[in-house]
């Protein structure tokens, strides 16, 4: 009986040390004072974070990543809307189709995605530029906006457009005053995603950065490859902190969202 | 006040008028959803369509408003056709089933909606916002957000939103179908009195025929896609043109019965071998079957205490099945010779005599009370 009860508890709490232990090994491996890999570490220090903060060889790769995941936030973010709004307005059976093509970059494999970018780029000279890693990442993060902005779209009453459209607004005015506001949550929360899988992605950057656009993740990789110490625990800390700061305020923002939502339900109960 | 919207003609409502108004949704399938629709709203009438669910009411609101496009047919607004007009340039106010306030604006926000749109300054905005919220009776509540509101407000509040451009006609989608039955009553009275004040053309889709009784100057009855009978309140519950609109607004009796003679309008019928006389709004000739109808609270036991006049009446004997009392009347369940049943309320007073069950007895009812649909 008591067993059984603790059982599930004992699962889950198994569960989350096998997903969170890795984390916070690194995590105090970047806080260690040694000057190799190794755990426990003999004493804490942060000079791993000034080696990093202080290493032209770290620090340009993080910019250009930054750079291409603020252009990718903002095209991808741009496109997903429009594309969100344009599909749940297609008849239901293109809707099915509209909506799995635009899925495809999420369930092609990655690699068949890379190895694809990288032919069509290499012909027409761009691989290996910052430009190719914007419009590569925006592929592989304009589902997740679609995503996020349709599930918006979903739970608005189409009324209220009907009501904007009577009371006099042009479908441009309702548009920026009703529709947007009212899934603007989901695009903000489509817009972090963005931002987190370019800033994250690996495999497109393996084949396409190049030389010239060599991004945080592709330097981790060759850093890994060529030679290691723990600046690459401090990286990848600053790197999880980062994504799970972001991930928090996606979660925020839903939650705002739901709130919206169920005023628009509860008045129509 | 400004004239905004009024195109002139400041105070008085818009006439509308339908003609043979018909959508189809899916070529495939012929089921019309609104099948030749043809009537006349005058200027500053309280109109309501009523009908059951899928009898076409709201969908040709829908076109009223320029959401949906006819199949065939037009509609005017004050003789001018609006077919080829986007709803956002037909200044029509519309009040929606469950508001559809905006829910990231304030109600000040939300009032002030339709004249942010047509540019009217800020000044005079909050002017006319207070004005329409004084009109709904709340005044003070601009700052609130709709979900703050009850029901009842936010009722309110939509209305407040369609009215404050000063559209000369405004329609109604069920307004009040989410409120509870107390709300209802009292809002019911209340958009009487918004009618009156402010003189324009009301179109009303409901699904209730008490509303539309309470509310309404005429009702159009709709029922698969065909508007059934249009008329006053009285004249559609004392004077049915059909056998739907008798069923469908109160309570009604049907005795089925065979015509012996008709006289101007009346007409004679033989029921089971007892002759019925009754008003007949349409042509019937001799030997044809047909429908009788009475309402339930026009037929009276017809011994001891009764007092009507021979002449005017028609008699019939029935057995009764099933005596209810409920309070303020009494309700009894008959059957007629062939097992026709037939309802009866009577007003309850100590001083009547209640009937059995089981009790044999005669019903009669006023010649004026009985209708051939």
């Amino acid at each position: 009986m008591r067993l059984a009860s603790l059982l599930p508890a004992t699962v889950v709490g198994l569960i989350l040390f096998f997903l969170a232990f890795p984390i916070v090994v690194v995590a105090i491996v970047s806080f260690s004072s040694a000057t190799y890999l190794t755990f426990p570490p003999p004493a804490f220090g942060l000079r791993w974070y000034e080696a990093y903060f202080s290493n032209p060889d770290w620090l340009k790769p993080t910019w250009v990543s930054i750079w291409v995941a603020c252009a990718v936030v903002v095209l991808a973010t741009f496109l997903g809307t429009l594309a969100a709004l344009g599909v749940a307005r297609l008849p239901k059976a293109l809707r099915v189709v509209a909506a799995g093509l635009i899925l495809s970059p999420l369930i092609v494999p990655g690699i068949v995605v890379a190895i694809g970018i990288y032919y069509a780029y290499s012909r027409y000279g761009l691989v290996g530029t910052p430009i190719a890693m914007v419009l590569a990442h925006t592929c592989l993060a304009v589902p997740f906006v679609v995503t996020s902005v349709t599930a918006s779209l979903s739970g608005i009453d189409p009324r209220l457009e009907q009501a904007a459209l009577s009371l006099g607004a042009t479908p441009g005015a309702t548009f920026f005053q009703v529709t947007l506001p009212l899934i603007q949550p989901g695009v903000l929360v489509g817009a972090l995603f963005a931002f987190i899988t370019s800033f994250d992605e690996l495999i497109v950057a393996l084949f396409i950065s190049g030389t010239g656009a060599v991004t945080l993740p592709r330097r981790m990789w060759d850093d890994l490859r060529f030679h290691i110490d723990p600046t690459i625990a401090a990286v990848s800390t600053l790197t999880i902190v980062l994504t799970a700061a972001l991930m928090g305020a996606a979660h925020l923002l839903r939650k705002r969202a739901e709130r919206t939502r169920m005023v628009t339900s509860s008045a129509a109960a | 006040m400004t004239g905004i919207g009024t195109n002139g003609v400041s105070g008085t409502g818009a006439s509308v008028t339908l003609s043979s108004l018909e959508k189809t949704y899916d070529r495939a399938n012929a089921a019309k959803a609104v099948d030749g629709v043809s009537l006349d709203i005058r200027s500053g009438e309280f109109l309501t369509m009523l009908g059951p669910s899928g009898s076409g009411k709201t969908t040709t609101l829908m076109m009223i408003a320029g959401f949906e496009t006819p199949t065939a047919g037009d509609i005017a607004i004050d003789g001018k056709s609006v077919v080829a007009m986007p709803p956002y340039r037909r200044n029509i106010g519309m009040v929606f089933q469950n508001y559809a306030l905006f829910p990231h604006l304030t109600v000040e926000e939300n009032v002030g909606f339709p004249l942010k749109q047509r540019g009217v300054p800020k000044a005079e905005r909050a002017k006319l916002v207070a004005e329409a919220l004084e009109l709904v009776h709340l005044p003070g509540y601009g700052a609130r957000y709709p979900r703050q509101l009850s029901g009842g407000q936010q009722q309110r509040v939509a209305v407040a939103r369609a009215v404050v451009f000063k559209p000369r006609l405004l329609l109604m989608d069920e307004p009040l179908g989410a409120l509870d039955k107390q709300l209802r009553e009292n809002l019911q009275l209340e958009m009487r009195r918004l009618h009156a004040d402010l003189g324009i053309t009301f179109i009303y889709v409901t699904h209730d025929q008490e509303e539309a009784l309470t509310m309404s100057d005429r009702i159009a009855v709709m029922n698969d896609g065909k508007v059934a009978q249009v008329g006053s309140p009285e004249d559609l519950y004392d004077r049915p043109d059909n056998r739907f609109v008798a069923g469908f607004i109160g309570e009604s009796n049907f005795l089925p019965a065979v015509v012996r003679g008709v006289e101007n309008d009346m007409v004679v019928a033989e029921y089971e071998g007892t002759l019925i006389r009754a008003l007949c709004p349409g042509k019937t000739a001799s030997g044809q079957t047909v429908m009788l109808t009475t309402r339930p609270e026009r037929l009276r036991f017809a011994d001891g205490t009764w007092t009507g006049s021979e002449g005017q009446h028609n008699r019939l004997r029935v057995t009764v099945t099933e005596a209810v009392f409920a309070g303020e009347r009494c309700r009894y369940m008959l059957q007629a010779g062939n097992g026709t049943s037939i309802v009866l309320k009577e007003p309850s007073s100590a001083a009547i005599r209640r009937r059995a069950v089981g009790e044999r007895a005669e019903i009669a009812w006023s010649v004026a009370d009985t209708i051939l649909v």
